[in-house]
């Protein structure tokens, strides 16, 4: 079992895993309880015409893609939640992303690798920089969210509310589409921007499923985005099938799981209608 | 000191004039029911009364105070309820979200925040089913959730807009004699807007009715009248009264329940109960 580790690649797949895990399971509780999933899953595409248009400048590509979400994610708050929620606009805002990042490539030589990690990841090649640029980034987004944490629940759950306190909904929906950019960057590091929903929704929803709690519900996603994330390494170590694969094929089984009837019991009345 | 001072307001929405120079008083204490048609500015005056709708003429005085955005003596529950009836989230977790939610920090409550909340689910009688997820509560019981988070911070002022939609009869009468209990307990004022007077009577100290522009306050039997409900309709109104319930008919129609129509009240969903049902 442990001898995986002898290996500097896989120690490395392990940390980045860790670190990447933590932060798409605490940053995507937030996402699925305020409805924006769908706007992660954009910023991700967006992230790859900033990585593209980063391999294409000579720039590393986790710079290019942090610049793009980022400044995507505050475009998104700033347009407001109707907008960031109406599917058509965001689709040909993904569609569009993904066409440009074709098109960076088309000037770039080495297309079919670089294309294939950016898209589906490749945790097995991160080397001990990304794995600290990785805990860097991670820490600011996730020590950006404990901060605004409070008034953002507060502008989530109850909007009208908040604005009759004087919150900003507009401040908290733009500060949190940056955390939720920074996260999806760095998810894209593990599992590549289209399956980046496997990592930040996947056990985000498996968890607001089992727990109604909203501590011990943030606890738990973070929870199984690691062991998702850590046993599909594993997996792919002894199976030699991507990693990415068997990281959505973990996340899509445990909201599976999750969702299914509960039987009798204490927990009768959580049973699907 | 009154809870609620207008003063010659007008209030205008995207150049569209709602209001025009109301001036009504409403002391501490009193529950006023607030009717009126569609549009005619229900919502809007509670928005001005919380500050978020600056008059465009005239003043709005709170408990002796201008009406300023933010101001911690008024509960609110708003109209619009936003949230998803698919949020997984537990209810004491929902209302907590409410106590010093404008300010930063983790949402960790300390004793006192607390034991706020525990009061507040206890005078709505809901300390029960805040245990269980959204998601699995019935129309009536998110309303107790919603009348509870407008308790917390202890508030002077109540403002409820359409606490009563999309109930059925029995779950309404329910919602409004827990305010009126509250009204008692509290010694708070209320203002409590709704479609059909009829669910309110017997609870209600006065009624404010909306329409035109105009405003009337005052007793159901001073206000609920042909002439004054024909001057905020517009048109001739008349009121008729049987079997202790009011009809208030335009023409041969009946005007309030007319506005019941767009709303297809969705059955309330009945609660699932788990086990010691």
């Amino acid at each position: 079992m442990l001898e995986m580790l002898q290996y500097d690649f896989m120690r490395n797949a392990f940390a980045a895993a860790a670190v990447v895990a933590i932060v798409a399971g605490t940053v995507g509780y937030f996402l699925v309880l305020r409805g924006q999933t769908f706007a992660g899953h954009a910023l991700a595409h967006v992230g790859f015409t900033g990585a593209t248009g980063a391999v294409l400048l000579g720039i590393a590509p986790i710079w290019g893609m942090v610049l793009a979400t980022v400044a995507a994610g505050i475009g998104m708050g700033f347009m407001g939640e109707r907008l960031a929620q109406r599917d058509v606009a965001i689709g040909l805002v993904l569609a569009l992303a993904l066409g440009l990042g074709l098109l960076f490539l088309h000037f770039f030589t080495a297309f079919a690798t670089q294309a294939t990690t950016l898209l589906f990841g490749n945790v097995l090649a991160v080397d001990m920089r990304t794995v600290w640029v990785l805990l860097a980034l991670g820490s600011v987004s996730l020590a950006t969210l404990a901060v605004i944490s409070r008034p953002l629940l507060f502008a989530s759950l109850h909007p009208e509310l908040a604005e009759a306190k004087g919150v900003s909904l507009r401040l908290y929906s733009v500060l949190f589409l940056a955390i939720v950019a920074l996260a999806t960057a760095e998810c894209a590091q593990i599992v590549g921007v289209l399956l980046v929903f496997a990592l930040m929704v996947g056990p985000a929803a498996a968890a607001q499923r089992l727990t109604s709690a909203m501590a011990a519900g943030v606890l738990l996603s973070a929870v199984l985005a690691l062991l998702e994330a850590w046993s599909g390494i594993a997996l792919a170590y002894y199976t030699d099938w991507p990693s990415s694969f068997w990281i959505t094929a973990l996340s899509a089984a445990v909201y599976l799981i999750a969702t299914l009837p509960r039987p009798m019991g204490r927990f009768a009345s959580a049973a699907p209608r | 000191m009154n809870a609620v001072e207008l003063r010659d307001v007008s209030l205008t929405l995207g150049g569209r004039t709602i209001l025009a120079g109301i001036g009504l008083d409403i002391a501490m204490g009193e529950f006023v029911g607030v009717l009126g048609p569609n549009g005619s500015g229900k919502t809007t005056l509670m928005r001005a009364i919380l500050g978020l709708v600056p008059p465009s003429r005239g003043s709005i005085h709170v408990l002796g105070q201008p009406a300023t955005r933010g101001n911690p003596a008024i509960g609110y529950m708003p109209q619009a309820r936003h949230f998803a009836s698919d949020l997984r989230l537990s209810g004491r977790d929902f209302v907590a979200s409410v106590s010093n939610g404008h300010r930063l920090g983790l949402p960790v409550r300390g004793r006192i925040a607390r034991a706020e909340m525990e009061q507040a689910l206890r005078l709505v009688g809901a300390q029960e089913l805040a245990r269980r997820p959204l998601a699995e509560l019935s129309g009536g019981e998110r309303q107790r959730l919603l009348l509870a988070q407008a308790l917390i911070g202890k508030p002077q002022l109540l403002l409820l807009d359409e606490p009563l939609i999309s109930l059925d009869p029995h779950r309404q009468q329910e919602v409004v004699d827990l305010v009126k209990t509250l009204k008692a307990d509290l010694g708070i004022a209320v203002l409590f807007s709704a479609h059909d007077v009829n669910s309110l009577l017997g609870a209600i100290d006065k009624v404010l009715y909306l329409g035109s522009g105009q405003a009337a306050l005052g007793t159901i039997d001073e206000v609920i009248t042909g002439p004054v409900l024909s001057r905020l309709y517009g048109s001739h109104i008349d009121v008729v009264r049987v079997g202790g319930r009011i009809f208030v008919m335009s023409g041969s129609c009946c005007a309030e329940t007319e506005e019941h129509r767009h709303e297809p009240a969705p059955a309330d969903r009945q609660p699932r109960h788990s086990g010691h049902a």
